[in-house]
């Protein structure tokens, strides 16, 4: 973890008002593991003070980006942002996934941008598996054909129908699920809205299988300190205790997590 | 000529470096912000409220950005005194810099046994009594805005420990000179003012509280003209130092307060923004004493013209 001036190299809209934000960042950039994030000033924001925590896309040679949509006051602001301007970061932050175990056939289930969040897992993993992606329309599937280029096999369902089959990312699940066979044990790795989380860790513990999810918590500090971003996770006495989401999250192993919130 | 600027300051006893400290809750225990910042270039560090046994705090959502502030319940979540001092104080020893733990209670012997349990902690240098959290009922309605009760608590503290005392006040008192006398009566070191504003927010659409909690304390510099006013009230009514806390996010943020008579100021909602900025403010102050020709920060601190 560190700070560090980045310098913009490329901004660009992918497609229906999502963008990617490519940066100069070679202090972070070395440093991060699939999963993890930054935590990004956007400047020219006045009187919003707090940092953007984002999911690291793609980081090598010297360069990170992030892709991310226009949806609140400091999303909005970003997308002025031009190349040249430099950005302060905190990053590499978080823990990030694990590496998919042996044996097992690596599940990506992502929703929207949370596809963001699985493409260096996607890069990194021993073994290609299968990507399954949901959004509401066409313009929420992204970078299908980069995983595809990784050797993934990719699903889709959108709630319009406008791409893939017509309904949630877990409903092409679940058909997955069910033709498998036997001997296909996955793993799940999944970013995305917390139901959808919630609903691929139902799949995960119906089947005995393991899944990895990332959760989205409001967050402040980014880097321990504030205590704003805890989720309740099991202890072994049947209890539970808070952990934070920026330091011991974001990534945690489905059973581990309490969701009644 | 830089080296002969002096910023050193004494605060009821514990010695600063630098007049800048980092206020409590905003700078976790410590190991948070280890790989950012260099903790000797700061005036001391406050750690997160401490009360006996720990507690989990308040449901979630926590915090909420508004303008220009937030609005925070935690609910001073914390590992207790014991968890503290095992798994925090070996690191905080490392550094040449003070410590003051923030802690608080329940009930009076709750705040008493805390602080007698602290004094026989080596590495802390002093204790800010949080007397003033919006956040729990005890703090607030209880010991912070009850007269009666504010000089028992002291008073019952002071009589457990030899540490620095560090009250920290709570904004929404009346008279809030009467309250800083009636800490310095009861044996207080120094004063810690001003903890952050009972507060709350709404989101229109579903018409719930943007908080876990409902209600929170705001923080951030919203605050800030509210805070140096009370710091300047607070200045007439007692002779001990006091530390100013409220929205700093810049060197003449803070001089505004040390000018009002703060002798020493705490970054706080800051940090979350730009974990370095107590060194940009040191900085700062020390190049606005450059430009008019000063030496020591005490030639700051109390000067503002009415």
């Amino acid at each position: 973890m560190q700070l560090e001036e980045a310098r913009i190299v490329q901004h660009t809209e992918v497609q229906g008002g999502y963008r990617l934000l490519v940066m100069d960042a070679p202090g972070i950039a070395p440093q991060v593991k699939p999963g993890q994030f930054v935590h990004l000033k956007v400047p020219h924001l006045g009187e919003a003070l707090l940092r953007r925590p984002f999911s690291i896309f793609k980081a090598g040679e010297g360069r990170l980006s992030i892709l991310y949509k226009s949806i609140g006051q400091g999303t909005n602001t970003m997308k002025y942002l031009q190349p040249g301007e430099s950005l302060d970061l905190i990053g590499p932050l978080g823990n990030g996934f694990p590496i998919p175990a042996e044996d097992t056939l690596p599940a990506l289930v992502a929703g929207g941008y949370g596809m963001a969040a699985l493409y260096l897992a996607a890069r990194t993993a021993p073994v290609r598996g299968l990507a399954f992606f949901g959004g509401r329309k066409s313009d929420d599937i992204l970078c299908v054909d980069e995983f595809e280029a990784l050797g993934w096999e990719v699903r889709i369902a959108t709630d319009d129908g406008t791409r893939g089959k017509k309904g949630l990312v877990t409903a092409v699940l679940d058909e997955w699920i069910g033709q498998k066979g036997p001997a296909v044990v996955p793993e799940f790795f999944a970013c995305g809205p917390n139901p959808m989380l919630k609903a691929v860790a139902d799949r995960a513990a119906a089947g005995g299988w393991k899944a990895w999810v990332s959760v989205d918590r409001n967050m402040c500090c980014g880097v321990g300190a504030c205590l704003t971003c805890v989720q309740k996770i099991r202890t072994p006495d049947g209890g539970w205790t808070w952990h934070r989401v920026c330091r011991e999250g974001p990534v945690f192993e489905s059973r581990e997590v309490v969701w009644d919130e | 000529m830089t080296n002969e600027i002096d910023l050193s300051v004494n605060i009821g006893g514990i010695r600063m470096k630098t007049p800048v400290m980092v206020a409590s809750g905003t700078f976790g225990y410590g190991p948070e912000y280890a790989d950012l910042i260099d903790f000797n270039q700061l005036g001391a560090i406050v750690v997160k409220g401490i009360c006996l046994e720990g507690t989990k705090g308040n449901p979630t959502p926590r915090t909420v950005e508004v303008t220009s502030g937030l609005i925070n319940a935690i609910g001073l979540q914390n590992p207790g005194v014991e968890g503290f001092v095992r798994n925090y104080m070996p690191f905080l020893r490392q550094f040449d810099v003070p410590v003051i733990v923030n802690i608080w209670g329940k009930t009076v012997e709750e705040y008493e046994e805390v602080a007698a349990r602290f004094d026989q902690v080596e590495g802390v240098a002093g204790l800010e009594v949080n007397v003033s959290c919006p956040n729990i009922k005890e703090g607030r309605g209880l010991f912070g805005t009850n007269p009666d009760m504010f000089r028992r608590v002291l008073s019952a503290v002071r009589t457990r420990t030899r540490l620095t005392l560090i009250p920290k006040l709570a904004p929404d008192l009346s008279h809030i000179g009467s309250f800083a006398k009636a800490a310095e009566e009861c044996g207080a070191d120094a004063l810690s003012l001003i903890n952050s504003i009972p507060a709350m927010a709404i989101d229109v659409e579903t018409r719930r509280p943007k908080l876990g909690n409902v209600t929170g304390g705001l923080s951030g510099p919203a605050i800030r003209p509210i805070a140096v006013k009370l710091v300047w009230e607070a200045a007439k009514a007692v002779k001990i130092p006091m530390i100013g806390i409220g929205g700093i996010m810049n060197a003449n943020d803070a001089l505004e307060f040390m000018i009002a008579g703060a002798s020493a100021v705490a970054i706080g909602t800051a940090n979350f923004t730009d974990p370095g900025t107590a060194m940009k403010v040191t900085a700062g102050i020390r190049s606005y004493m450059e430009r008019h020709s000063l030496t020591h920060i005490k030639q700051v601190v109390g000067t503002v013209k009415t």
